[in-house]
């Protein structure tokens, strides 16, 4: 990795955000929600990035990280009536939490072993929401009551409903996260992870930690994905199991992959390009997953890179 | 019925899942123990077994016991094919590498999966067994074609454990397994070997698909529940070993249809696959496989 100049990397991010920003106010109804759902995502997205791309632990199970947030934001409005700041902070901490108890188990493996711990988990999890479905809903899912869904912010109260307010806070959020995920990947933390991934033994003989360093990345990326479903819940409305079953740990791995792996914006770019390929062809035909399974296939074989990736080894040292 | 009747009947139902886990999983067993890839589209192999039955059956007409005669023979030919160019066109040309061709098989999964929606439909079809003999117990009749799948599955397996220690295409298939670079050097095409053992792989999970589908039913689903039981039976039992993975599959059969019995399935499910989940965060190696090099 070359040495990035700063302000050329901050001056790209801070415009990506301008455009989302702008995009607000020309693009039609249709594509205004939809941009809207595909920044939570590619918060999502993001999260598993900080892991999967950083640290080169490919987890299968990160569904239960942003089930978590989704539900503990979600059950909290729906059975404690809380108000949308606590069900967001109650989301976060479930999914912090859970990364934190998943993570001291499954960084006991490495490799193979780890991508089927975490997904056995993300079993579980799945499992267990399932279970218990006078709580849950079960595979029906639950609504989060229009009524619920309104940030009071001193004197003014914002309807999450509102198309407007739903674009902005999904904005905020992924802004704020983008911008903590360009901080963390640049900083000392930031390369030891890059260094563990390059080599764990020789990280290790020079003196890091790499269990507590590969830890506190689970735990980031942990939080960073519930953030995302907490953001769903309150922003949608909606939370159902659908979200915690194998296809929402492969999505982001997907969304990743074809964005470029180890690159910051690769995972908007990733989600956004999934996200239309997948709304366009359901146009014409409903087998959706046929196009998920090719492009999987055809990313790992000739792009295992994917666009941003390919694009910074050809043309674009610098970018983080 | 009494407890104890209860039980049997329980422990008859385990093992004609356990007879058709020990197929499925041995198949998942040997694609990882020699080439070191985790499929993940093994379950859809499985699907497409049963699938395939169905079609080939109902295309033959005359009695049944025939035209199952023939799915059991075609069905896991066609699927050992499928498995073979899929071999060919995407595992080989990604070196094998464990990360990539786990990302691979799940494309696999989903496109084997959504091409028997568009092509076999949604619902669940039936295949008619080859005979329908009951046999008479003190306490309940039991179903003959039932016992029979054990008895199959019983000497498939053992048939499977000769090739793999009696015989020459056993022996290259161990030094693949042992140690590609020396094998390579000793002459034996590794490369073949890979094709044909996935090959073996999947076509050993279309047999007990087509063994179990006259009484259970064809459905385009039908994958996830064996491939997630294969994978706890494969992790017991040890990477690799074969008598690990048949005493791992009767195990978790006979629990499985115990447990099921008494508890609510979703219960059973989460409780295995905790436990499973735990076994290998602490004993990576499995219950009975010895440490791996």
């Amino acid at each position: 990795m070359k040495e990035a100049s700063p302000a050329k990397a901050y001056a790209l991010h801070l415009g990506v955000i301008a455009l989302l920003f702008a995009l607000s106010f020309v693009l039609p109804e249709y594509h205004h929600g939809l941009l809207a759902r595909i920044m939570v995502l590619a918060v999502f997205a993001m999260g598993y990035n900080m892991l999967f791309g950083y640290v080169g632990l490919l987890s299968l199970g990160h569904a239960m990280f942003f089930s978590a947030g989704l539900y503990g934001a979600g059950l909290a409005v729906i059975h404690l009536g809380w108000s949308v700041p606590a069900a967001f902070a109650a989301g976060l901490a479930c999914g912090a939490l859970l990364a934190l108890v998943i993570g001291v188990l499954a960084l006991r493996t490495s490799g193979v072993a780890f991508m089927i711990v975490t997904m056995m988990f993300a079993q579980v999890f799945y499992l267990i929401i399932l279970y218990f479905a006078a709580w849950t809903g079960g595979d029906q899912g639950l609504v989060v009551p229009q009524s619920a869904r309104v940030l009071v912010l001193g004197d003014t109260s914002l309807g999450l409903t509102n198309p407007t307010v739903r674009y902005m806070s999904a904005l905020v959020l992924f802004s704020i996260v983008l911008l903590v995920a360009l901080v963390i990947v640049r900083s000392r933390y930031g390369r030891v992870l890059v260094a563990i991934r390059e080599n764990e033994e020789r990280t290790k003989m020079l003196g890091y930690d790499t269990f507590s360093n590969k830890l506190a990345a689970v735990v980031v990326s942990g939080t960073i994905c519930a953030a995302s479903g907490a953001a769903y819940a309150l922003l949608f409305g909606y939370v159902g199991s659908t979200f915690a079953s194998v296809q929402y740990s492969i999505l982001p791995l997907l969304w990743v992959l074809l964005g470029g792996a180890a690159t910051t914006l690769g995972p908007l770019i990733g989600t956004l390009f999934m996200y239309y390929v997948v709304d366009i062809t359901s146009g014409y035909t409903s087998a959706y997953l046929l196009i998920v399974g090719i492009a999987l296939i055809l990313l790992v074989l000739f792009f295992p890179r994917g666009i941003l990736g390919t694009i910074r080894q050809r043309w674009l040292g610098w970018l983080p | 019925m009494h407890f104890g009747p209860h039980l049997l009947l329980a422990a008859l139902e385990g093992l004609v899942t356990s007879a058709v886990l020990a197929l499925t999983a041995l198949g998942l067993s040997l694609v990882f123990g020699v080439m070191r890839v985790v499929n993940v589209a093994h379950g859809e192999f499985f699907m497409l077994g049963a699938v395939l039955a169905w079609a080939i059956s109902t295309a033959i007409s005359g009695h049944p016991a025939l035209s199952f005669l023939a799915a059991l023979v075609l069905a896991p030919l066609i699927v050992g094919l499928i498995a073979l160019v899929s071999e060919r066109l995407v595992l080989r040309r990604l070196n094998y590498n464990p990360e990539a061709t786990i990302v691979a098989t799940i494309g696999m999964l989903y496109i084997i999966q959504q091409l028997a929606l568009t092509f076999y439909g949604p619902e669940a079809r039936p295949v008619e067994p080859p005979f329908s003999y009951r046999i008479l117990l003190p306490w309940f009749g039991y179903s003959g074609y039932k016992l029979s799948i054990i008895a199959a599955s019983a000497l498939l397996l053992v048939a499977t454990w000769f090739v793999l220690t009696r015989t020459k295409i056993g022996l290259v298939m161990r030094a693949t397994q042992y140690d590609s670079e020396t094998a390579q050097a000793f002459g034996i095409p590794v490369d073949r070997v890979y094709a044909g053992v996935f090959a073996l792989g999947a076509m050993l999970a279309a047999v007990a698909a087509v063994l179990i589908v006259p009484i259970s039913q064809a459905h385009y689903l039908m994958g996830q529940d064996p491939l997630l039981l294969s994978f706890i039976v494969v992790i017991i039992g040890g990477l690799g070993s074969l008598r690990g993975t048949v005493v791992a599959a009767v195990l978790i059969g006979l629990s499985d249809g115990i447990i099921s019995v008494f508890f609510s399935p979703t219960l059973a499910k989460i409780i295995a696959t905790l436990l499973v989940a735990m076994v290998l965060v602490f004993r990576p190696q499995g219950l009975f496989g010895t440490a791996s090099r």
